[in-house]
C-alpha cells in the first residue's frame, strides 16, 4: 500500500539535513575519540596487524647477544630496553619528555618485552623473531649488537612487515644499501664516526701519518674502516700501511699483531668491537705495539676501558654515541643516567642509551600517530619532526631512516685523573650530526614499499 | 715477497699457539682413546681452569697458586663428572655421549656467567715475565716465550706419565684394547676415572696458563674446542704424539697463512684436515684399531 505522498521539502528539509549531518559527525567524532581500535577497521591486515594490537597488551621482542663476543654489550642493551618498557608502562617523566603523548602504556595498552639470545648470529636472530611473530604476534622487533644481525633483521622486517628498531649497529649499510622502509636506526655509524673523529685526529697529530687498521670481517668492520681511511687519506694524506682483517670471535691476535709490529705504522686504528677489541688491545700491549703506536678507536664500544683497564685507554681518542658526563650538558641525559643508575647501580654507556632512546622514540611515533598500523607509524617517523633526546634536539632523515644526531668525541682519562671508578673518558667535543652525514642517496639506500 | 722478520715471527706465533693446542688436544685425545667418549665439555673445562685460577689469583696474587688451583680444580671436576655422569654413558650410543657432554659444557659456561658475568677477567703474568724480549731478529712478548717452555714441560710430564710409568702403561694398553685390560684383572673403571681426571687437568692447566695471554670470559673455550677437534683429527684420534704433532701443524698453518691473508688462515686449517682425512683417514699418527 502506498501512503499519502508528502511534499519533498517536508521529508528532507535543508535544516533537517544539516542537523542530521552535524549529529552524525559528532557521533563519529566521539566514536573515534573513545574507541582506540577504530583504526583497525580502516586498514588492511598486514604483518601481525591488527591481531598483535587487539588485546590489552602488545608484545615486542629483542633478539640480543647474551653469549659470545658481544655478550657484555648485549646484556647492557637489554637492561635499558627493560627500563624503557617499564617507563612506557608507568608513563615516566623522562619518557614523557621524549614522547609527551604516552600516558600509562601505549595507546592504552601495556607493552611486554620478550627476549631471546642471538649470540650475535644473524640466522639465530631471524629464527627467534620468526618464532615471536608466530607465537606472540609481536608488533616491534629490536636487537643487534652486530651489523650483520641488523642487516639481516632489516630485510626480515621488510618481508614480514613488522617494524624493527636496530640495537647497536655501526655499518654504513644498515641505513645505506641495506636500508628498508620498516627499519630505523638511532645510533651513529661508520661515516659519521669517521667525519667526526677525523678532524680531531688531523688537528691533534697532523698530516701524512702511517696507520695500521684492525678490522673485523663483516659489514660493520669493512664500512667503518673504509670511511675512516677515506677521510684520513683524502683530507690529510694519511696512509694505511696494513689492514688486518680478523674473523669475529678471534681470541689470539698474535698473527695480526706481528704483521702490524713489522708494518712501520705510527697509529693503530682498531675497528674491532666487543671482546675482540678488548683482546686485541690487551695483546697489542703484550707485543709492545702499545704504547709505541698511538691507539685510536673510531667506533667506541661500551665497557672498553673497564675491561682493558684505564691504563690502556688513557689518551686514546674515540668516537661514541653517548658518555654519561653529558648529563652536565643535557637535562634528559641527566634524567636517564639517574634512572639507570638507580635501577642497575652503574652508569650507562652508549649501548644502553641507544636502547632506551630507540624504544622511547618508537613510543613517541606510535603515540603521535595514534595508531599501531605500521605504515602510519613509519609515516610519523618520516615527517622528520625535531624532538628532544638525551643528546639534544634530533630528527629522522626520511630518505634513509637514520636519526640525525651528534657524535661525541671522547679521550681516555689517565687513572690518576679519574674521579671515581666509572670516570674513564672525558668529552672532547660534541659534533652536530647533519654535517657528518653522507648525501641521502650516497650509500645506495632504496627504502622499499609500505605495504 | 716474503718479509723474513715477519715470517720468523709468525713461525714463533705458530709454535706458541701449536703448543697450547697440543696440550689441550692431548687431554681430549687420551679421553677419547681410552674411554671412547668424545668430550664436548672439554672447551668448557679449559674455561673452568681459567676461572678457578683467576679466583685463586685474586685471593693470593700468586700465579703459581693460580696454576695449581686451575689444574687441580678441573681435575676434580673431571673425576666427579666421570663418576657421577659419564660412566653411565660408556655402554650407550655415541650420540648420547655427545649430547650429555655438550649439555654439561653449556651448564659449566652458564654457571660461570651467572656467578661472574660476561666481562673479561685478566690474570697478570708473573712479574718477571711481563714485557717484551729482544731476540735479535725480533721482539717477542716475554710471557709468550715462557708459555712455550711451560707448555713444553707440561707435555713432557704428560709423556713421562703415559710412557714411563706403570699406570701410563695400563692407560696406553687401555687405549689399544680396554676389554683385554679388563680381562687381565685390572680395574679398568678406576683407570677410566684417572684418565678422565688427567685429560681434564690438561685442559684446566692450559686454561690458566693461557689466561695472561687471552683474558678469560665464559665463552673462551668455545672456539678453542673446534680447533682442538681439528688437531685431534689431523694427529690421529687417541694418539698422544699425534695430538702434539697435530697441534704444532695447526698452529703453524694458522700463523703462516695469516701472514699472506689472515682471512684464509682457518680455511687453510680445514683444508689441511680434509687432506688428512682423504689421504690418511685415521690421522697422521692414528691407527685403524682405535676407531
Amino acid at each position: 500500500m502506498v501512503g499519502r505522498q508528502q511534499p519533498f521539502d517536508a521529508l528532507l528539509s535543508r535544516r533537517a539535513m544539516l542537523k542530521q549531518t552535524a549529529a552524525l559527525t559528532a557521533a563519529l567524532g566521539v566514536t573515534l575519540r573513545f574507541t582506540p581500535h577504530a583504526w583497525a577497521a580502516d586498514h588492511p591486515a598486514m604483518g601481525t596487524f591488527p591481531t598483535g594490537a587487539s588485546g590489552d597488551t602488545v608484545n615486542i621482542a629483542a633478539s640480543v647477544p647474551r653469549t659470545g663476543t658481544y655478550a657484555v654489550q648485549g646484556e647492557d642493551e637489554l637492561k635499558s630496553w627493560q627500563l624503557a618498557v617499564e617507563h612506557i608502562n608507568i608513563g615516566d617523566p623522562l619518557l614523557q619528555k621524549i614522547a609527551p603523548k604516552v600516558k600509562k602504556g601505549l595507546l592504552g595498552k601495556k607493552v611486554n618485552l620478550l627476549v631471546a639470545d642471538s649470540a650475535a648470529k644473524p640466522n639465530q636472530a631471524v629464527q627467534e623473531q620468526q618464532r615471536f611473530i608466530n607465537e606472540n604476534k609481536i608488533i616491534l622487533m629490536t636487537g643487534s649488537t652486530s651489523s650483520a644481525v641488523a642487516v639481516a633483521l632489516n630485510h626480515f622486517a621488510q618481508r614480514e612487515k613488522i617494524l624493527y628498531v636496530t640495537g647497536i649497529s655501526g655499518s654504513n649499510d644498515t641505513t645505506g644499501k641495506d636500508c628498508v622502509r620498516y627499519s630505523f636506526r638511532q645510533n651513529f655509524y661508520g661515516e659519521t664516526a669517521a667525519n667526526a673523529i677525523g678532524p680531531v685526529l688531523v688537528k691533534q697529530f697532523g698530516k701524512n701519518r702511517k696507520a695500521a687498521f684492525m678490522t673485523p670481517d663483516y659489514t660493520y668492520g669493512h664500512t667503518v674502516t673504509k670511511s675512516v681511511n677515506e677521510y684520513l687519506s683524502k683530507n690529510a694524506g694519511w696512509q694505511m700501511v696494513t689492514n688486518q682483517v680478523s674473523p669475529l670471535g678471534t681470541q689470539d691476535f698474535s698473527q695480526y699483531l706481528t704483521n702490524i709490529a713489522n708494518s712501520g705504522a705510527e697509529f693503530l686504528i682498531n675497528v674491532n668491537w666487543g671482546r675482540d677489541a678488548v683482546l686485541s688491545i690487551q695483546q697489542a700491549k703484550q707485543f709492545g705495539i702499545l704504547p709505541k703506536m698511538t691507539l685510536v678507536v673510531p667506533y667506541q664500544l661500551p665497557f672498553l676501558a673497564k675491561e682493558t683497564g684505564p691504563e690502556l685507554t688513557a689518551g686514546v681518542y674515540a668516537a661514541t654515541d653517548f658518555w654519561w658526563t653529558l648529563e652536565d650538558k643535557y637535562p634528559l641525559a641527566k634524567m636517564f643516567v639517574e634512572a639507570f643508575y638507580k635501577k642497575y647501580n652503574y652508569r650507562p654507556e652508549w649501548g644502553a642509551n641507544n636502547a632506551y632512546m630507540s624504544f622511547a622514540i618508537w613510543a613517541r611515533m606510535v603515540s603521535e600517530a595514534s595508531s599501531f598500523y605500521p605504515p602510519d607509524i613509519i609515516k610519523q617517523y618520516e615527517k622528520g619532526i625535531t624532538f628532544p633526546s638525551t643528546v639534544g634536539e634530533v630528527h629522522f632523515r626520511p630518505q634513509n631512516h637514520q636519526l640525525v644526531r651528534p657524535v661525541v668525541i671522547v679521550r681516555g682519562k689517565a687513572p690518576r685523573d679519574m674521579k671515581h671508578n666509572e670516570d674513564y673518558w672525558e668529552v672532547v667535543e660534541v659534533v652536530p650530526g647533519e654535517s657528518l652525514m653522507q648525501k641521502p642517496d650516497a650509500f645506495g639506500c632504496s627504502l622499499g614499499e609500505y605495504t | 715477497m716474503i718479509n723474513w722478520p715477519t715470517f720468523v715471527s709468525q713461525l714463533f706465533n705458530g709454535l706458541v699457539l701449536g703448543a697450547l693446542l697440543a696440550l689441550i688436544s692431548s687431554g681430549l685425545t687420551i679421553i677419547y682413546g681410552m674411554l671412547g667418549v668424545l668430550n664436548l665439555a672439554h672447551g668448557a673445562m679449559f674455561m673452568l681452569g681459567g676461572y678457578a685460577g683467576w679466583l685463586a689469583y685474586t685471593q693470593t696474587n700468586s700465579f703459581i697458586i693460580a696454576v695449581l688451583a686451575g689444574s687441580i680444580f678441573v681435575m676434580l671436576v673431571g673425576v666427579v663428572m666421570e663418576r657421577l655422569i659419564i660412566r653411565h654413558f660408556y655402554s650407550r650410543p655415541h650420540e648420547d655421549q655427545l649430547l650429555v657432554t655438550f649439555g654439561l659444557g653449556i651448564v659449566f659456561v652458564e654457571a660461570v656467567r651467572f656467578c661472574f658475568g660476561s666481562l673479561s677477567k685478566a690474570v697478570s703474568a708473573p712479574a718477571g715475565l711481563v714485557g717484551i724480549t729482544p731476540l735479535g731478529f725480533m721482539f717477542y712478548p716475554t710471557y709468550r716465550l715462557a708459555l712455550l717452555g711451560i707448555v713444553g714441560v707440561a707435555l713432557i710430564a704428560l709423556y713421562l706419565v703415559l710412557y714411563r710409568t706403570r699406570i701410563g702403561m695400563v692407560v696406553r694398553a687401555g687405549i689399544e684394547d680396554s676389554a683385554m685390560v679388563d680381562a687381565l684383572g685390572i680395574d679398568v673403571y678406576k683407570i677410566f676415572m684417572l684418565v678422565f681426571g688427567i685429560g681434564a687437568m690438561a685442559a684446566g692447566f692450559a686454561g690458566i696458563v693461557n689466561a695472561p695471554v687471552v683474558s678469560i670470559a665464559p665463552d673462551v673455550g668455545e672456539s678453542i674446542l673446534v680447533q682442538t677437534f681439528v688437531v685431534v683429527v689431523i694427529g690421529g684420534v687417541g694418539s698422544f704424539p699425534g695430538a702434539v704433532l697435530g697441534g704444532l701443524i695447526a698452529g703453524e698453518i694458522i700463523s703462516i697463512t695469516s701472514m699472506f691473508n689472515p682471512g684464509y688462515s682457518y680455511v687453510m686449517l680445514f683444508v689441511a684436515m680434509t687432506l688428512v682425512l682423504v689421504l690418511r683417514p685415521y690421522g697422521l699418527l692414528g691407527t685403524a684399531a682405535r676407531e
